[in-house]
């Protein structure tokens, strides 16, 4: 008596092996015939009641779909057989390795009927082509570089430069020691090691606070902080370094991504926000 | 000369400059263009320049975008359609060296064409290879078929399968070719 398990492999072998006939089937254009669908199919109904995983039934599936393919291929293979253009391939293979070069030409060109086409040069296109060669300006002149747009030269506030963004208020790592400082007397006053993440970063306006979410992310990144978060409670808070730290070799570092959405910031400013 | 018979006569003209002379890479105009440039009675131009043809050995030949012909084509078929000048009758095999084919390539393309006809429409490319190397050089038989390809009378898809191109449908009379190389 069989096992479940050796039925199930068994069936599972006999499957894959429908579905490589039907393969080679429909690739190498073999007759469709050759493959006795009816059997295929009593074993396909044979084995389901066997299949519990999906992938046993998505075997099963993929067998009828190739079987149908091969149905279909038999219909077609019928149909064909039937017109006036049927001849046994066999056959005319036999007859044209038979036939010399010669009476295989004569034979094809009695149904060839090649199309006529012509390319010729008429005096209007002439005359068209000849115009647009007046027109056309030489090579270099065509391919000249245009000379750079003249500007006046002038001179540029610091304000001036300051509005474009080109130079900012404070140099970056003069900011980011303000801010660290900041960190740190926000957390002296509150008489603890650390302060929640948005007490820290939520102000007035929402850009001043993506301005601060963005500087912390620096704090933390160049080691100036770090963030402590308590996944289960849903709190973040950030806590500062007395000296900047360089974790770079000694732990492996990652990159921790906190929303800070409008909705969340509106949330924050209601006092609603976990 | 009536002002209907002189309309026609232009239009008989426009027509034969249109399909005479080559406008694009594939020869042949579509339907759409005809229709365009000839207004929408173009398929009976297109009748008329055939039995106008006729006298010279000519034909107009259409190509509808099913790969049979269609018996009864509706409007929206034949602008759909290619539609080319090609011979009416029959060439000698000397005249088939004029039209720039070598004797050994046409018997190439003959059997080729004859292959996967038999075949329903298709065979892989190495069995036409293993055919065609009975009879030309080895390494004839690789660019014949890149040739055929070429030229548009086949088409090879991403598995090496070849079938016939739009060139074997506009100037191959696929049953006469079978019947003849049956009766030999």
């Amino acid at each position: 008596m069989q096992s479940k398990r050796e039925r199930e492999k068994e069936g599972r072998e006999n499957l894959a092996r429908i579905i490589e006939t039907c393969k080679s089937v429909e690739e190498r254009s073999l007759d469709p015939f050759l493959i006795d669908v009816n059997e295929n199919i009593s074993s396909v109904k044979e084995y389901f009641p066997e299949w519990t995983i999906a992938e046993d039934l998505c075997l099963d599936a993929e067998t009828i779909h190739h079987l149908a393919s091969v149905i279909k291929l038999q219909g077609e293979w019928v149909k064909h057989r039937s017109t006036s253009l049927y001849t046994d391939p066999f056959l005319l293979e036999e007859k044209l390795k038979s036939l010399p070069k010669d009476e295989i030409i004569e034979t094809f060109v009695q149904a060839w009927h090649p199309i006529i086409e012509l390319e010729q040069i008429s005096v209007h296109s002439l005359a068209e082509a000849t115009a647009y060669w007046i027109n056309l300006l030489p090579v270099n002149k065509r391919w000249q570089e245009k000379p750079p747009a003249e500007v006046q030269i002038g001179s540029a506030s610091r304000e001036e430069l300051l509005n474009e963004k080109i130079l900012q208020d404070k140099a970056f790592s003069e900011e980011l020691d303000s801010f660290w400082h900041e960190l740190k007397i926000c957390v002296q006053e509150r008489d603890d090691v650390k302060i929640p993440y948005w007490g820290f970063i939520g102000r007035g306006t929402y850009e001043e606070t993506v301005q601060r979410a963005f500087m912390t992310s620096f704090l933390v990144t160049y080691g100036y902080a770090t963030l402590e978060i308590h996944p289960l409670e849903e709190e973040i808070f950030i806590r500062p370094h007395e000296e900047p730290e360089t974790k770079i070799g000694k732990n492996q570092l990652v990159s921790i991504p906190i929303s800070v959405s409008v909705e969340e910031w509106k949330k924050w400013k209601k006092g609603t926000l976990r | 000369m009536s002002q209907r018979k002189a309309i026609y006569a232009s239009k008989l003209k426009r027509a034969t400059h249109l399909l005479f002379y080559k406008r694009h890479m594939k020869p042949g105009v579509k339907g759409w263009e005809l229709r365009k440039a000839l207004g929408a009675d173009y398929p009976k131009v297109l009748k008329l320049l055939d039995d106008h043809l006729k006298a010279i050995d000519l034909q107009v030949r259409t190509v509808f975008e099913e790969e049979k012909d269609v018996e009864k084509p509706s409007l929206e078929q034949l602008d759909k359609a290619r539609h080319f000048i090609t011979l009416r009758g029959e060439i000698t095999p000397k005249e088939a060296k004029m039209v720039g084919w070598r004797i050994d390539d046409l018997a190439g393309l003959a059997i080729t064409i004859s292959h996967i006809i038999s075949n329903r429409g298709k065979a892989t490319r190495k069995e036409v290879e293993d055919m065609l190397r009975d009879k030309l050089p080895g390494w004839k038989v690789g660019l014949n078929i890149d040739r055929y390809i070429r030229y548009g009378y086949l088409i090879q898809d991403e598995n090496e399968q070849l079938y016939l191109d739009w060139r074997t449908r506009a100037e191959v009379d696929q049953k006469a070719l079978i019947d003849l190389v049956l009766a030999k």
